[in-house]
């Protein structure tokens, strides 16, 4: 490459620096080409979602026309006319919801499409569907979600308004492209309306970009959710993410139940039989009753492992004293792995945030060493503009996907009771990088009496 | 021995002193907060202090913090942690001052009286006293460590006790061995390890430590 640009200097044609205007010329027009060329994927999509819409509203037309036929002509087939209308009005009715659902794959599609070549980038606005959260819902329960979303009567406004005038705008570009060339091949021209088209076609061509951007607000303005769509999926968000934290409350305290029925409780009950015994038979045999004695002293101990075990899994004892950062440390220090701690905390965090956020790191770590096949990790903790941030990044095979695995959703989980977030960075060969965000205020550090 | 007990749990406290006591301990004094601690060894200081992890106001690490400004206060002075619990991280910052004189040990520990008493003697006397859960946790830690693998298990046993802080007559009575076979591991222990073998207990003990702690 710079062997013919230096070949090209020493004719004195280019600056080596400054791509020549040919080529300049070239790219802007191929640009504003591609801009046209999307603006006829948007008039596909326009037509398609008329097709859609166009579908039932002829098939009902029809329908009126047969029963006003049937009732206006006073025959003998009358009563058939009019029961064939019926039926076709039933089966039309059970058939508008399909119609309905399939606009959505369109408008999806619009929104996608608006982010990526409009730059201007749509949320989809749609409830959550009833059984995504892994209830069963029947076909009432389906058809009221989907009659009941303000978003399904958007769509089909959408589909109307850019199926009968919202694609010109989409496909300007395109026409001043073909103007263009009309301009300059068409035959029996004058040459000023030549110059007038490809001046015309030009300045279209230049605009372009902007236009692109104009329908991406026009399609915004019907296909994004509205304020209060945004407020139904918010509280639908909460409901569900309430849910599950009130189910992995009422499971963790039926675990700890369990454990102490087995576990702690069942020991003292031992050791009383125990202590009984040896009472029974310290005055006959003195060595047995010792021996007794000893063996209700190491159930004791016993116990009061399992107690201490059961204690670190509700509430680490560090994590009470020192806050998050420092029971971080504490858990690097007995991770198998050479766990670097970096960053830390100038205050304490909520309580509840502060659980959720060790457990989380603890998982974290504890999937690592199980399946990373890693020897150091990083961990790093910081509070900034009231967003609490923790990096767990490993130097393991990568890999990880939070769709296969169950431990990272269910951090995924347990974070969004608190609004928190969860991203994983994992390509194949590493290093695998966790990144927690969990929006919450840190209380300025206690003071301490010594 | 003169020691100073903190405990705010009055069972707890009076069984450490009636304990101590039938051991032949004197116990100068036995309170139930970090402050009336450290104006306790202020006034006078004992030969060693046993204080609990969690005191009043705030029942969550008063102890270790009363025990390290206790320590800053009077370098050297022998402090006996117990907890319910034990952790690497309160371990780490009871032995950074690199003095002797620590201890650090579960409350279980004291169902043992024989054991208890000698870890209060051993602390009182500038050694230390690590809990064997710290030392198998350490040793949890270091799983990974080519170094550590190659040794017996016998030398691991040895290495273990040796951690928590016993001499190696207390290892010989320990594993019914003799005192010559513990000098023998020990002493192929610090060549696996490449670590600079000591004739002085405690020096040896927190050689140990920090080759765990990495």
């Amino acid at each position: 490459m710079s062997a013919g640009q230096t070949t090209e200097r020493r004719d004195g044609r280019a600056d080596p620096d400054v791509a020549p205007v040919w080529i300049v010329c070239l790219a802007w027009t191929i640009r504003r080409l591609i801009v046209a060329g999307r603006g006829l994927a948007f008039l596909g999509l326009a037509l398609a979602g008329l097709a859609v819409v166009a579908a039932p509203v002829t098939a009902l037309g029809m329908i009126v026309v047969l029963a006003l036929t049937a009732a206006t002509h006073a025959q003998s087939n009358q009563g058939l006319g009019l029961s064939v209308a019926g039926l076709g009005l039933l089966v039309w009715l059970a058939a508008v919801p399909l119609f309905l659902v399939s606009l959505r794959p369109l408008a999806r599609l619009t929104r996608r499409l608006s982010g990526r070549w409009c730059g201007v980038p749509i949320a989809d606005p749609y409830l959550p569907t009833p059984w995504a959260s892994g209830g069963k819902a029947g076909p009432h329960r389906r058809l009221r979600w989907l009659l009941t979303d303000q978003a399904t009567w958007r769509d089909l406004l959408w589909a109307f308004v850019d199926g009968s005038v919202g694609w010109v705008l989409a496909i300007v570009p395109a026409g001043a492209v073909v103007l263009g060339f009309l301009g300059l091949f068409a035959p029996y021209t004058s040459g000023l309306i030549r110059l007038l088209a490809v001046g015309i076609a030009a300045l279209v061509l230049w605009s372009a970009p902007r236009l692109s951007r104009g329908y991406g607000y026009f399609a915004r303005s019907m296909l994004a959710p509205t304020g209060q769509a945004e407020l139904a999926l918010r509280v639908a968000q909460l409901a569900q993410t309430r849910t599950e934290a009130l189910d992995t409350g009422a499971a963790e305290i039926r675990r700890i139940e369990r454990d102490l029925h087995d576990g702690a409780q069942a020991r003292l009950v031992a050791m009383g039989m125990t202590l009984d015994a040896a009472g029974q038979i310290i005055d006959t045999n003195p060595d047995a009753a010792r021996a007794l004695l000893f063996e209700a002293r190491d159930a004791s101990v016993k116990a009061l492992v399992e107690l201490r075990a059961l204690v670190r899994g509700i509430h680490p004892p560090v994590l009470a004293d020192r806050g998050l950062a420092d029971a971080i440390r504490a858990l690097a220090l007995d991770s198998p792995l050479r766990s670097h701690v970096l960053g830390g905390l100038d205050g304490r965090l909520p309580a509840p945030v502060e659980s959720a956020a060790y457990f989380a790191v603890s998982e974290l770590l504890a999937n690592v060493s199980k399946h990373a096949g890693a020897r150091e990790t990083w961990i790093d903790i910081r509070h900034a503009g009231g967003m609490l941030r923790l990096g767990v990044t490993d130097n393991g095979q990568g890999g990880a996907d939070p769709a296969r695995g169950t431990g990272l959703r269910g951090i995924e989980r347990r974070l969004a009771a608190f609004d928190g977030v969860l991203a994983v960075s994992s390509p194949p060969g590493g290093p695998t990088s966790v990144t927690m965000e969990i929006p919450c205020e840190l209380s300025s550090p206690k003071t301490s009496s010594c | 021995m003169r020691v100073v007990i903190a405990e705010d749990l009055f069972l707890l406290r009076d069984g450490l002193t009636r304990m101590l006591q039938a051991h032949g301990l004197d116990i100068a004094a036995a309170v139930d907060n970090g402050d009336d601690l450290l104006a306790a060894l202020a006034a006078d200081p004992p030969d060693v202090a046993i204080v609990d992890v969690r005191l009043p106001p705030t029942f969550t690490d008063e102890g270790i913090r009363a025990a390290l400004a206790a320590r800053r206060a009077a370098p050297g002075l022998p402090v006996l942690v117990l907890s319910q619990y034990v952790e690497q991280l309160y371990a780490r910052e009871l032995l950074a001052s690199g003095t002797g004189g620590i201890g650090y040990l579960l409350k279980d520990r004291v169902f043992d009286s024989g054991q208890f008493v000698d870890a209060v003697r051993r602390v009182a006397a500038g050694g230390t006293a690590m809990d064997p859960e710290v030392i198998a946790r350490l040793f949890a830690r270091n799983t990974g460590n080519a170094s550590l693998s190659a040794l017996s298990p016998r030398e691991r046993e040895v290495l273990a006790l040796m951690a928590e802080g016993r001499s190696n007559a207390a290892i010989a009575a320990r594993l019914v061995i003799t005192e010559r076979a513990v000098a023998k591991h020990t002493a192929s222990i610090f060549t696996k390890l490449d670590l600079q073998p000591s004739d002085d207990d405690n020096r040896r003990v927190l050689a140990v430590l920090a080759y765990l702690e990495g």
